[in-house]
């Protein structure tokens, strides 16, 4: 085994990559959880945005239109949870759960004629001087715009949740949506608002699998991804700042056993593929036996709300 | 003293209920107003009305002289109508200053905010650090975030809906340096209570309601408690008619029992103890939330305490479960009727099935005899006069009251040897209260012993051998109902507590 | 405006009529699909629910394929269905179902060249233990940390995933298969095969078990104490409590159950229709049991019904593909609108829609 292939400047420029993905698509989901509405459709949305921006990406020529397609296409994914669980009062985890398989199905149905197509490259964007610091430039300076994007995002999630009244608003209606009501805070709205981001951010999530990660369209490109996003949430606390450590942590995990798997470890290839699956399950473990009982998840998670 | 606000005639009508009936009364500027009643007898639905939450069908309000008909909370807020309610909106998870940001319709920045909280928690004595989250807060400080909500927006009549039944003596005591603080300022107070020696403290006049009208207008402090209290039950006054029976032998006996609730924001049972007697019926009063919940759960077998702190027969069962306890005839019926005592969508059969299984042999090998079961359930329907089309109807088709004759006679009819039930004729109509109380009393005299947990005390003169009160999780010592007074049984249930720190 | 009543109770007209109006919602919905991809749809439709039975062109091999498709599905929704009732969300059974398959098939293989009648009962109990084990992880962590089961077993799934791949293509490779990844053919091992019993039903010992299952669990719910609690606890955890209903053993049992079957499913199609371990043995019928369950309502009968439908959609669907080159993906994207649109018509069951004039404030 030769651990000296593994570059650690490109390691850690891969890590950012590879956690850009989960990191988009956790934010969302923490953004829906937080208005109290628990969306497992996180993988669905995901794929489906993937291949709404590979699609668009490869037609128009154009990474942006891509990407604004995936959000678009996550978005709009992510209404029929809208409309099934805030109008028609379905069970969230049922709900959530026929997004994914819709979702999935309807992914593959519409990337079957662009399996094995390029998509466009996405232009990196090396911010001058910065990037020429040693060894934190490469790694840090030398990305795509969707890389600082996803970390703006975070910043942005957590001042709009922290500072704004209507970040103030949706909290509040995740906390005890009946005094929300009572107030005169139109929840459901609130609630298809925060549904509807998520869903943007999965699709954009998706779409950098599709064409920046991979860059390709194959069915079941998420690989569970999507999921993980929604233990990151749990491993985060609903809290911005740790959905990137989160986020970075999981990524760095894919990273280094990718590496390792290239570098031909001794260790057999399916245990490094599983390692990010077991680490998240271990991690689940270790934050709910931690914080028995008292959670920080909103207090109105997963319930339906209806005033008759 | 000028009039601020004058009420002419109210009237609102429920299907089934005239809630309020003409009642008229005004409440003057700067002056603290009691509304006094018994459950039941129209004081929320009064002062909905005034805050906006109920149109009234007839009668008009003036406020300062002016038509007074607000269309929703925001005109009456508008208006200088504020209230803090009895089962507080606030949203555990946020902070203090968050808490108050959310009731207001145009809300300063959050650091201006916080520091008004901060200024007018200091100028009313009321300590409140404007970061803190809500969730950490005990109920008086939760109370005094919607205080502050309100005096942030400068009120002119401030209505108090049972302020004191979640606060400790200490808190009772700085909320009423407060109100009296706004009462010299100019603000009136409407306040709604049915503590007597609470009211005798702080209010300057009273007006008392029975089954929705007004009966009596009174000034609290120089009138007796138990005069008022009579003026609020009506004249027969009930003392005590149970003779306390025969002592039979021991049935159940807590001992030094302190338990820490399960839910968070429940209350922690501390070194109680009483001893049940065969054919004695244990009356339990006491304000909500002062533990009646916890207790029930300890002696139905759902929550499970420390060895010794609960035997039945000199045997230890504190570490068993509802269906042992039901087994040895030691039965309880919640509070809570949907969700708890009964589910909701399920069947009256199949709630049957829920706890009457065991005395009543509805499964064999653990297979349900569905036959059996209907046959308890149509037992317990026609018994208890229950009116459902039959026991195949689902738990929530049931009225409250018929589902808790429901209830109650699912329990009666099992004959325990122990019944704990807790509010057995909540939110049931008199004729089926009566019902239930005469089974219940039917079942001491069969030698069954009872402990009835209950908010009503005049159910609890009505048929208890003892009574004993929970305040703040402590049980006071069980006395013979018989020969109590009002103003003594006002000291058990935490009045005392009250009296001491009010007169101060 | 149209408001939603609560009704008093559930309506029992509804509970029945929704699943069949949700099918011919979604058959109008995926005719739309269809046409929007240049499909005849009423031809498509046709080809997906009618032909595989009744054309008797296609009729003498699909019909059996119907049982062959079904078993696994209603094998798996009935052990999930016994969860989701109780409020216990295992979505990992295609994990299960691989797990069970693998321990099946590697104590059958352990013993290769015996020849014993017992062999395959063996294998049949390992099958089951192995997706026992694998639910029961799931399940301990619930009860013991509190850790929410719906990732857990949906982890679990890639993680089986994995063990598969590398079973295929290590320990259980066949070391007469010329270096081709996967097991010996357990199919034509006479004393490890799960053969079809009578000609042309497609019925195998997992179709057997699958109705077993559905008749159990039908007495289970209906006439056993510990169905009634299941029920109880799906209905009112504080009312189960009450009732005496210890919720942890009722978690193991639940998951644990669904991971037995699932891992039966596993071991049946292992021996039988799949015939190896391979790498691609996991064929998503772990999920597709989930809208089985579902558009059986939870009910054991519902349940059967539900998984003889999607089958024939799987079947129907190789059809169209292979007669009018619909995609197979389409048949996916067709389960995935049944789940929802039956969702959707869930809200008739609890609620009365009326139409209300808007209150003059």
């Amino acid at each position: 085994m030769d651990f000296g292939s593994i570059n650690p400047v490109i390691l850690l420029a891969s890590l950012m990559v590879a956690s850009t993905p989960i990191l988009l698509a956790a934010l969302g989901e923490m953004v829906t959880e937080k208005s109290g509405v628990l969306n497992l459709g996180v993988e669905g949305m995901m794929i489906f945005g993937a291949v709404c921006g590979f699609i668009a990406a490869v037609e128009s020529q154009s990474p942006a239109i891509g990407f604004l397609v995936a959000a678009i296409g996550g978005a709009a994914l992510s209404m029929l949870f809208g409309v099934l669980t805030q109008i028609f009062l379905t069970t969230q985890v049922p709900a959530g759960l026929a997004l994914t398989l819709f979702g999935t199905g309807l992914a593959s149905l519409l990337g079957q004629n662009y399996q094995g197509i390029s998509p466009p490259r996405m232009p990196e964007m090396h911010i001058p001087l910065l990037k020429d610091i040693p060894f934190l430039g490469p790694i840090l300076f030398e990305h795509d715009a969707i890389v600082y994007l996803s970390i703006l995002a975070v910043f942005a999630v957590w001042a709009f949740l922290k500072f704004t009244r209507a970040g103030l608003v949706l909290r509040a209606v995740g906390e005890n949506h009946a005094a929300a009501h009572a107030l005169g805070y139109k929840v459901k709205l609130v609630r298809f608002a925060a549904i509807g981001f998520g869903g943007a951010m999965a699709g954009l999530g998706g779409a950098y699998i599709s064409l920046v990660r991979v860059p390709q369209w194959t069915d079941g490109i998420t690989a569970g991804i999507g999921w993980i996003a929604l233990a990151i949430v749990v491993f985060a606390s609903w809290k911005a700042g740790r959905i990137l450590i989160g986020a970075y942590l999981f990524g760095g995990i894919t990273v280094l056993q990718l590496n390792l798997q290239a570098a031909g470890a001794k260790v057999p290839v399916e245990l490094l593929s599983m390692s990010p699956f077991l680490a998240t399950i271990l991690v689940l473990v270790v934050i709910s036996a931690r914080r028995h009982g008292a959670s920080n998840a909103p207090a109105m998670l997963g319930r339906i709300f209806h005033t008759s | 003293m000028t009039a601020l606000l004058k009420l002419e005639g109210l009237t609102r009508e429920y299907p089934g209920v005239r809630a309020n009936d003409d009642v008229s009364f005004s409440i003057g500027a700067g002056e603290v107003h009691a509304l006094l009643g018994e459950n039941g007898a129209g004081k929320s639905t009064l002062v909905k009305m005034i805050y906006g939450l109920e149109k009234p069908d007839a009668g008009r309000m003036e406020l300062r002289g002016e038509p007074y008909a607000p269309v929703n909370p925001q005109a009456a807020r508008a208006a200088g109508v504020a209230m803090v309610f009895q089962h507080f909106s606030l949203f555990e998870a946020l902070t203090v200053a968050e808490n108050v940001a959310l009731g207001m319709e145009n809300p300063p920045k959050m650091g201006e905010l916080a520091k008004s909280i901060r200024d007018v928690s200091e100028t009313y004595g009321l300590p409140l650090d404007p970061d803190r989250i809500v969730g950490d807060l005990s109920a008086g400080e939760r109370q005094r975030v919607e205080i502050i909500r309100c005096l942030l927006q400068d009120p002119k009549l401030l209505i108090m809906d049972e302020p004191t039944s979640v606060l400790t003596p200490q808190e009772v005591e700085i909320l009423f340096k407060t109100l009296r603080k706004l009462q010299s300022e100019g603000t009136s107070i409407l306040y709604i209570s049915h503590k007597l020696e609470e009211i005798r403290a702080l209010c300057d006049g009273a007006t008392i309601l029975r089954l929705g009208k007004v009966v009596g207008e009174c000034d609290p402090k120089t009138t007796t408690a138990r005069d008022m209290a009579e003026m609020m039950v009506g004249q027969t006054l009930h003392v005590p008619t149970r003779e306390a029976g025969e002592a039979g032998e021991v049935l159940l006996k807590v001992e030094n029992l302190s338990m820490a609730s399960s839910n968070p924001f429940g209350t922690t049972l501390k070194n109680v103890s009483l001893t049940l007697r065969a054919g004695e019926i244990l009356g339990v009063g006491g304000v909500a939330g002062n533990g009646q919940d916890e207790l029930l759960s300890v002696l139905s077998g759902e929550a499970k305490t420390a060895k010794g702190s609960v035997t039945f027969l000199g045997a230890d069962i504190s570490n068993l479960g509802p269906n042992a306890r039901r087994k040895i005839g030691v039965l309880a019926a919640p509070e809570e009727r949907l969700g708890h005592a009964a589910a909701p969508n399920m069947s009256l059969t199949e709630n049957a099935v829920l706890t009457a299984t065991i005395r009543k042999k509805l499964s064999k090998n653990n297979f349900v005899n569905w036959r059996a079961a209907e046959g308890f359930a149509k037992d317990v329907i026609s018994t208890f006069d229950v009116r459902t089309p039959g026991p195949a109807s689902a738990a929530r088709s049931l009225s409250g009251g018929n589902l808790q004759k429901f209830v109650i006679g699912r329990e009666v009819m099992q004959d325990p040897k122990v019944l704990v039930v807790n509010q057995p004729t909540w939110g049931v109509d008199a004729s089926a209260a009566a019902a239930i109380r005469q089974a219940l009393m039917d079942l001491a005299a069969q030698g069954a012993g009872l402990i009835v947990i209950s908010q009503d005390l005049d159910e609890l003169m009505e048929i208890s051998d003892h009574f004993a009160a929970l305040n703040e999780g402590r049980l006071t010592a069980p006395r013979p109902a018989l020969g109590l007074t009002v103003d003594e049984i006002g000291l058990m249930m935490g009045g005392a507590h009250d009296m001491e720190v009010a007169d101060v | 405006m149209i408001k939603f009543i609560k009704r008093p109770q559930p309506s029992k007209f509804w509970t029945l009529a929704t699943p069949l109006l949700a099918v011919i919602l979604t058959m109008i919905l995926g005719g739309l699909l269809f046409a929007a991809m240049g499909k005849d749809p009423f031809e498509a439709i046709r080809t997906i629910f009618w032909d595989p039975l009744f054309n008797p062109q296609f009729a003498g091999y699909s019909r059996p394929q119907l049982l062959v498709k079904a078993g696994p599905l209603i094998l798996i929704a009935i052990g999930l269905s016994l969860g989701f009732k109780a409020g216990i969300w295992n979505i990992g059974a295609e994990g299960q179902y691989i797990m069970g398959a693998l321990t099946g098939a590697a104590v059958g293989l352990a013993l290769y060249p015996l020849e014993a009648w017992w062999i395959f009962p063996l294998m049949i109990i390992a099958g089951a233990i192995g997706g026992f084990v694998w639910a029961m992880i799931p399940a301990i962590l619930k009860t013991r940390f509190n850790t929410n089961e719906i990732l857990v077993s949906l982890m679990l799934v890639y993680v089986a995933e994995q063990i598969l791949a590398s079973a295929a293509l290590g320990a259980l490779r066949n070391p007469e298969g010329n270096g081709f990844p996967g097991s010996r053919n357990l199919s034509q091992i006479e004393w490890m095969s799960n053969p079809e019993l009578i000609s042309g039903t497609g019925a195998h010992w997992g179709v057997i078990a699958a109705l077993g299952a559905v008749v159990a669990t039908y007495v289970l719910l209906n006439k056993h104490m510990l169905g009634f609690q299941i029920r109880l606890t799906g209905e009112s955890p504080r009312a189960a409590r009450f009732a005496g209903v210890k919720d942890k053993l009722l978690v193991m049992f639940c998951l644990g159950a669904a991971g037995a079957l699932a891992g039966l499913a596993g071991l049946f199609e292992v021996t039988g229709p799949a015939g190896q371990i391979s790498i691609d043995f996991g064929s998503g019928y772990g999920f597709t049991a989930i809208i089985v369950a579902f558009l059986g309502r939870l009910h054991p009968v519902g349940i059967l019904l539900a998984g003889l439908l999607l089958a024939l959609t799987f079947i129907g669907g190789e059809l169209a593909q292979f007669m009018l080159g619909l995609p197979s993906s389409a048949i996916q994207v067709f389960q995935g609108m049944l789940l929802m649109t039956l969702l959707a018509m869930d809200i008739v069951v609890n609620y009365r829609l009326t139409l209300v004039k808007k209150e003059v404030a």
